[in-house]
């Protein structure tokens, strides 16, 4: 790899630039068409940049349909997950890792091998838990009578709240800290709940902020639960907003791409901070819903 | 003894939401889809016992489920080695000390980081057949336009074309990693011991490799198989079911003909042939690295 000299390097280059035109390609077609005034949008030849920009088709987005409030669900969802993810899960995985007790082996593989299961299996019986919900929604004790935890807040949350990747990935990072932390705390009086909130929990930034991105986004990401526990316009997740633009016939292509980037840029933004921690995430676990 | 039993008492406080909630969303889902799979249940009234009734009505001639496995074997086959060779590829290129590296493996990795949602949407506009992107080069270069998501015949592909570009940036990482953690000596002696580029990739990097191809192959496997987003977005299984993969007749099975029952047992058919095809993974694997290493 030392030995490169300059035509190689300018072959790779050249490859490297390529590659990038493919994958970001249709990046910049997304952009590009969300500010073309329609006559360009629809031109033959095709006109890559527009004459003039346009935000008609973010006005349209915003004024025509609910996606300010689809929005809004999403990050709420988003958000209370990661929090929930990251203050249980974590707690879980201390648990894993730096206390003893009978059954520990045999519970974690037994949850981790939740994550082999399809979603599929289980996304029937998660619907009808959460239709059958007691004391939600109208139903009675018994889960009957009204229609649960379906258009709710409630529902949207239900399968997000704890995943068993973040009780996994938290447990490998604080069974790499050293014990005697964990000694010194004990000696100093600290109970677990201690040792956990004051020593490990301190030290766990980046573990955390990596569980918290891979959260944020798988959360906001996700497409099949919302399409089945939603019925309702303005309990829509932006995920489900995209469809508000195709229609049997036409679609509108102007505003689904103008929508389509509103619907990503969150994610770009945490992505160009995070890059770091993204990687991490990936390389720690190929799993993704 | 005392402060040790009540440590365990701390132990299973701290892991005590984690379990009871696996328990309700995964254990005892797993359970009903199970009993459910042996019922016909519309949710309008109780499941009524019909023992392998829809495993036989899934499994008969007719079935839907054979179009289905089809389609996602198919999809499988034509996703799963381009993605594995784009994606090492990528990775061996990116591995290196460049001016801007890090802007490139941004790049590729923008893909992995978007919805399959708000993929599908942008794909829709390339792949539209009057005024999308693809046809419009092609016509530039004076081919005639292709129907990419109308035709039965190209349908799926254009699909498994989409998924691959999604999918590169993913495994690249993880490969990245793999090519990180071979010993730098193994390639200086090969070096000295004359080895070309080839020949060190197939003695060395290759050989080396083959646990994260292994991981690659299975998850790849276990997601092409679960194959649902995609398709609802852009095509819903047509035209003439030429898409409708296991993963979106599961879907179509309950939540359009509530066919809960039905849906439930397609969904464990699924789960069995996911779950064989992880275990022939692991075992041709693991007799290959002992034999070789």
């Amino acid at each position: 790899m030392r030995s490169q000299n300059r035509p190689q390097l300018a072959v790779v280059y050249i490859v490297l630039i390529l590659v990038a035109m493919i994958m970001a390609g249709p990046f910049a077609w997304m952009v590009l068409s969300s500010i073309k005034p329609n006559q360009d949008l629809f031109a033959y030849p095709p006109v890559w940049l527009p004459k003039r920009i346009t935000w008609e088709h973010f006005k349209t987005v915003f004024s025509h349909t609910n996606f300010f409030r689809y929005f809004l669900n999403s990050a709420l969802v988003a958000s209370i997950a990661t929090v929930t993810n990251v203050m249980l899960g974590s707690l879980a995985g201390f648990a894993f890792a730096r206390l003893e007790f009978p059954g520990r082996e045999p519970i974690f593989y037994a949850l981790l091998g939740t994550m082999m299961i399809p979603i599929h299996v289980t996304i029937v019986p998660l619907f009808i838990l959460a239709r059958r919900f007691p004391l939600t929604g109208g139903n009675n004790v018994l889960g009957v009578g009204g229609k649960g935890l379906i258009d709710s807040y409630g529902g949207l949350l239900f399968p997000y709240l704890i995943t068993t990747f973040s009780v996994f990935m938290t447990r490998q990072f604080f069974a790499s800290l050293p014990r005697e932390l964990d000694d010194a705390a004990r000696i100093d009086g600290c109970s677990d709940l201690g040792v956990f909130m004051r020593v490990c929990l301190p030290l766990s930034r980046p573990v955390i902020a990596t569980l918290s991105i891979f959260t944020f986004t798988n959360v906001w990401d996700d497409f099949l639960w919302p399409l089945v526990i939603v019925n309702r316009d303005q309990m829509r997740t932006v995920q489900l907003g995209l469809q508000v633009f195709q229609s049997q016939f036409s679609v509108d292509w102007g505003p689904l791409m103008a929508a389509t980037l509103v619907v990503t840029l969150p994610v770009l933004l945490i992505f160009a901070v995070g890059q770091k921690y993204f990687v991490e995430g990936i390389a720690t676990t190929g799993m993704k819903g | 003894m005392r402060s040790k039993r009540r440590s365990y008492v701390c132990a299973y406080l701290f892991i005590a939401p984690v379990v009871l909630y696996v328990a309700v969303t995964s254990f005892v889902p797993m359970a009903v889809s199970l009993y459910l799979s042996f019922t016909d249940y519309t949710m309008l009234q109780s499941p009524r016992w019909t023992g392998l009734y829809n495993y036989r009505a899934l499994l008969g001639q007719s079935g839907q489920m054979w179009t289905a496995l089809r389609n996602t074997f198919q999809y499988a086959i034509e996703v799963l080695p381009i993605n594995i060779i784009c994606s090492l590829g990528l990775a061996i290129l990116v591995n290196r000390r460049l001016h801007a590296i890090t802007l490139f493996r941004t790049a590729y990795y923008l893909p992995v980081v978007t919805s399959m949602v708000a993929v599908s949407m942008i794909w829709m506009w390339i792949y539209d057949y009057d005024s999308g992107l693809l046809n419009n080069l092609l016509g530039a270069l004076g081919i005639n336009q292709v129907r990419w998501l109308t035709s039965p015949k190209t349908a799926l592909h254009s699909l498994a074309i989409m998924r691959v570009w999604k999918g590169i940036g993913w495994n690249m990482v993880i490969y990245l990693a793999g090519l990180q953690g071979i010993p730098r000596y193994l390639y200086e002696a090969a070096m000295i011991d004359g080895a070309g580029p080839w020949r060190r990739f197939t003695g060395i990097t290759w050989p080396m490799l083959r646990p994260v191809t292994y991981y690659v192959l299975t998850m790849g496997l276990i997601s092409t198989f679960q194959t649902f987003t995609e398709v609802y977005a852009m095509t819903r299984g047509g035209p003439l079911d030429s898409t409708t993969t296991v993963g979106y007749l599961i879907y179509k099975l309950a939540f359009d003909y509530m066919e809960m029952g039905k849906a439930s047992a397609l969904a464990f058919i699924l789960f069995i042939i996911i779950f064989t095809l992880s275990l022939i993974n692991v075992k041709f694997f693991s007799s290959r690295v002992d034999s070789e290493v």
